[in-house]
């Protein structure tokens, strides 16, 4: 039905999508894998006409079709369900599914309309329920109502189970399931391996932008996509028992010969800490880690898997529910967006460096202090700024994740939680990231690492876990067992 | 690059300056174009202005000076919320309660000395406004009122309140004017300038926009609030700031700079409290405070400037005919260039930035 080639995506200088191609057919299920920024929703938007590809070619039912907008891909038959849902919370259902269509609005006939979509596809859905009252469950299927009111043949669903508990999960995939056998179409974007063999019939992994791996759900393992995934060479015949591949046999003298500092005295320890967000969900469950000095402890995890408030209880920067947090030092954070949570953009660096111990500062601030530190750090980190004074919205991204680590490992952190630090960055900013994040450990830091990019992981870390649905599973510092680990196999327990 | 260059910050602020100064001349411009559709002769007009403002010495002392003073306390309030990112539209009712409770006050101060008294006032004029801003403090942070809503409508609460008091409990003995009793000379703000109407409110906003500059600048508190207003999250994250306790501290700081403005207004110019108490020195302040860049210094010079276009306009009224509020006109106009301008600027430096660091 519908079919993607050689989609490129360009944004500025980053290639988001590098020659992607796609396949679904009527009546079946076509679900897409790969790690976070791998270009799963990139892809997707591509086909639902929110994104024009810089190169490639759209085939629908065989012939080529340019979208140049949502509204185009819906009149063709194409419906999305996006991740951070697109309704209206103040409307009802029934406006919300009448919004973007044409001519008069009459709310009897909506909600009729709605009430026949919703049980022609199986869906319980209230036509005058306000949206702002449903469950996240109900916003979701009436999303999807939205989509199949415009007469949709092929649904994309972008994450549809984050969301959702596991019974609703379970409904929504036995959905997706009827929905194709009905000879339809749905694209499934999910980090979640174990969905995809529920209900898909075709797998695609990307990674990078490609497709690395297109097969048939019943030829999958977990083995194999997990490999796809995380790049090692999706090779069937390859040995996937092989303990250590080439790449990483380096990567793991030079992470081993750099730890000249050992040490028994723990930094960092939780004891079966629990997180409970707002809404009641337990983010993190039975959290126990000891982490020592001049060690680095690696955290694996897809998205949402509850590393964010692991990371943010260990740096003190966010309660947990239950359990025991201590730490024997300041603990410096380096979150993963840094504009956001780490910087002042409008200031400049003395005062972004200023920050880090503003909350307990008393009477007069130290400014010539300020900048002469400042300055140290700028040369001692190599970043390229005009000077102390610099505003810190005129620093390149990698030079503001730089000024970042300096400020936070300067001032006598012994202990470091960091995410995702190379985010965004180009290869010498992520090289000196990681001398910096060495030099910390060898000075004797502890450091908790989360990185999405498993490599950059067996790169740094010292030992490794996995997060999976908010809980931390002890895994080798290994690509597989890694990678197994966080997609919640069971064989990752076999490995060990 | 030579060491002798303009460092950075003050060439920044010569710009904004040159910037100011060019729109003000291009929002004159457009006062005569509107005088020329109105059909106003437009020499005269402008000439009037002009002496209003500054033609004399008793015009900068008693017209322009003297109206830069409650113009200067509000936008002080103004900046000092804006900074710490707080939209406090407020700063009319904090000081319209301030100039009430200084009246409320004055009647018992009778034979207290003026040195002790007069302080007295100023200050509890200021806690009644900070009280004041305080309430939308509290609302915003224990229920997420948003402030620009919740001060907007206590500056109406305000403004009956001071109907009320000046028909009722505060109105003078002999019931016929909505007015408070005239204020004892010994209760009144010296006038530094024999003749004039210039009193010592002025020395005092000098030294408050001089310690609130100095405050921001240097101090560990003062730089929370900055921190708080630049980026909150990362005041929480990297700077583990309490915020909701800092914005709390400066969302009653502004208040009580505007109830200060009240204050001095009532013992330094009006000597009582009635209905029209204030004609919109706190909205003014708004545009007073944006136009200075929320900077203090800033904001003595564009209150002085304010102060002048509105001494002018009554001038202008007066002695040309044409009605005070075209100058309402220019000064918005004027803020609305100043904003754009703003605002273009940042547009086009963040378009560079991406550029000059792939270099």
């Amino acid at each position: 039905m519908l079919s993607l080639e050689g989609i490129t995506q360009r944004f500025g200088r980053v290639t988001a999508l590098d020659g992607a191609s796609l396949t679904v057919r009527a009546g079946t299920v076509r679900a897409v894998l790969g790690e976070n920024g791998a270009g799963k929703t990139t892809l997707m938007r591509v086909a639902f006409g929110a994104l024009q590809p810089t190169a490639g070619v759209i085939r629908l039912d065989g012939a080529p079709v340019i979208l140049p907008s949502p509204a185009a891909a819906l009149t063709r038959g194409v419906g999305m369900v996006h991740q951070h849902f697109t309704l209206v919370p103040a409307m009802t259902v029934a406006e919300n599914v009448a919004l973007g269509g044409h001519g008069r609005y009459d709310p009897s006939a909506a909600s009729q309309r709605v009430r026949d979509v919703a049980q022609r596809a199986g869906l319980a859905l209230d036509p005058q329920a306000l949206v702002a009252d449903l469950s996240v469950g109900a916003q979701q299927r009436c999303e999807i109502v939205k989509a199949l009111a415009r007469n949709v043949r092929l649904l994309i669903l972008d994450e549809p189970t984050a969301v959702l508990a596991p019974s609703e999960a379970a409904e929504l995939l036995r959905w997706v399931r009827n929905f194709a056998d009905a000879g339809h179409a749905v694209v499934l974007i999910t980090h979640k391996l174990r969905d995809a063999l529920a209900v898909a019939d075709e797998l695609t992994v990307l990674r990078r932008g490609r497709t690395v791996l297109s097969i048939g759900a019943s030829h999958a393992t977990e083995t194999l996509v997990s490999d796809a995934m995380l790049g090692r060479a999706a090779s069937a015949h390859r040995q996937t028992a092989k303990p250590l591949d080439v790449n990483y046999a380096i990567d793991g003298v030079s992470a081993r010969t750099t730890r000249p500092f050992v040490s028994n005295e723990v930094v960092l320890r939780l004891d079966q800490v629990h997180v409970v967000d707002m809404r009641g969900v337990t983010r993190l469950r039975n959290a126990t880690l000891a982490v020592t000095r001049g060690e680095i402890v690696g955290i694996a995890g897809v998205e949402g898997a509850g590393q964010h408030e692991l990371l943010r209880v260990l740096a003190g920067r966010m309660l947990a529910t239950r359990g025991t947090v201590s730490t024997s030092a300041q603990v410096g954070f380096v979150p993963e967006d840094r504009h956001r949570d780490a910087m002042m953009l409008d200031a400049s660096l003395s005062e972004n460096l200023a920050l880090r111990d503003a909350g307990s500062r008393r009477g007069l601030m130290p400014w010539d202090v300020m900048e002469r530190t400042t300055s140290t750090l700028l040369a001692q980190y190599d970043v390229r700024a005009t000077g102390a004074s610099a505003m810190a919205r005129t620093l390149s991204g990698g030079n503001q994740q730089k000024f970042v680590l300096a400020r936070e490992l300067d001032g006598a952190h012994d202990a470091l939680v960091v995410e995702n630090p190379s985010r965004g960055l180009d290869f010498h900013a992520t090289d000196a990231v990681h001398r910096a994040l060495r030099a910390a450990r060898a000075r004797g830091a502890a450091i908790v690492l989360y990185s999405s990019d498993i490599d950059e992981l067996l790169l740094l870390a010292d030992r490794a876990l996995a997060m999976y649905d908010g809980s931390l599973i002890p895994a080798e510092c290994e690509r597989n067992a890694i990678g197994l680990a966080m997609l919640g196999s069971t064989l990752s327990q076999a490995t060990k | 690059m030579s060491s002798e260059r303009i460092p950075p910050r003050v060439r920044h602020w010569l710009s904004h300056v040159v910037t100011v100064v060019l729109l003000l001349v291009a929002a004159l411009g457009l006062l005569s174009l509107l005088l020329v559709l109105t059909g106003h002769p437009v020499v005269p007009a402008l000439s009037a202005l002009v002496r209003g403002a500054f033609g004399s010495y008793y015009a900068i002392t008693s017209a322009t000076l003297v109206r830069m003073v409650p113009l200067a306390l509000a936008g002080l309030a103004v900046a000092v919320a804006f900074r710490a990112g707080i939209l406090n539209i407020g700063a009319e009712g904090q000081l319209l309660m301030g100039a009430a409770a200084a009246t409320a006050v004055s009647g018992v101060m009778t034979g207290v000395p003026s040195l002790v008294a007069i302080p007295a006032l100023l200050v509890v004029g200021s806690l009644a406004g900070g009280a004041w801003a305080a309430i939308a403090g509290a609302l915003r942070l224990r229920f997420g009122v948003l402030e620009v809503i919740s001060t907007i409508m206590l500056n109406f609460i305000a403004l009956y309140v001071t109907g009320w008091l000046v028909r009722g409990p505060l109105q003078e003995p002999t019931r016929i004017n909505p007015q408070s009793v005239s204020l004892p000379t010994a209760l009144q703000l010296p006038v530094l300038l024999p003749g004039t109407r210039l009193h010592a409110g002025v020395l005092l906003t000098v030294i408050v926009a001089a310690v609130l500059w100095w405050w921001l600048r240097t101090t560990a508190s003062g730089f929370r609030l900055r921190a708080v207003g630049a980026n909150p999250l990362a005041a929480a994250s990297a700077g583990r700031i309490a915020v909701p306790r800092t914005l709390f501290g400066a969302f009653a700081l502004s208040g009580v700079l505007a109830g200060l403005a009240g204050a001095t207004e009532y013992t330094g110019i009006t000597y009582a409290l009635y209905e029209n108490f204030s004609p919109g020195y706190g909205y003014t302040a708004i545009a007073v405070a944006l136009l200075a860049r929320l900077h203090p210094l800033g904001v003595l010079a564009t209150a002085t400037l304010f102060g002048a276009l509105q001494a002018g306009a009554n001038a202008m009224q007066r002695d040309a005919g044409v009605p005070n509020v075209v100058v309402s006109v220019v000064e918005a106009m004027l803020i609305l260039l100043v904003v754009a301008a703003d605002r273009w600027r940042e547009h086009t430096s963040q378009q560079r930035v991406p550029a000059e660091s792939s270099a």
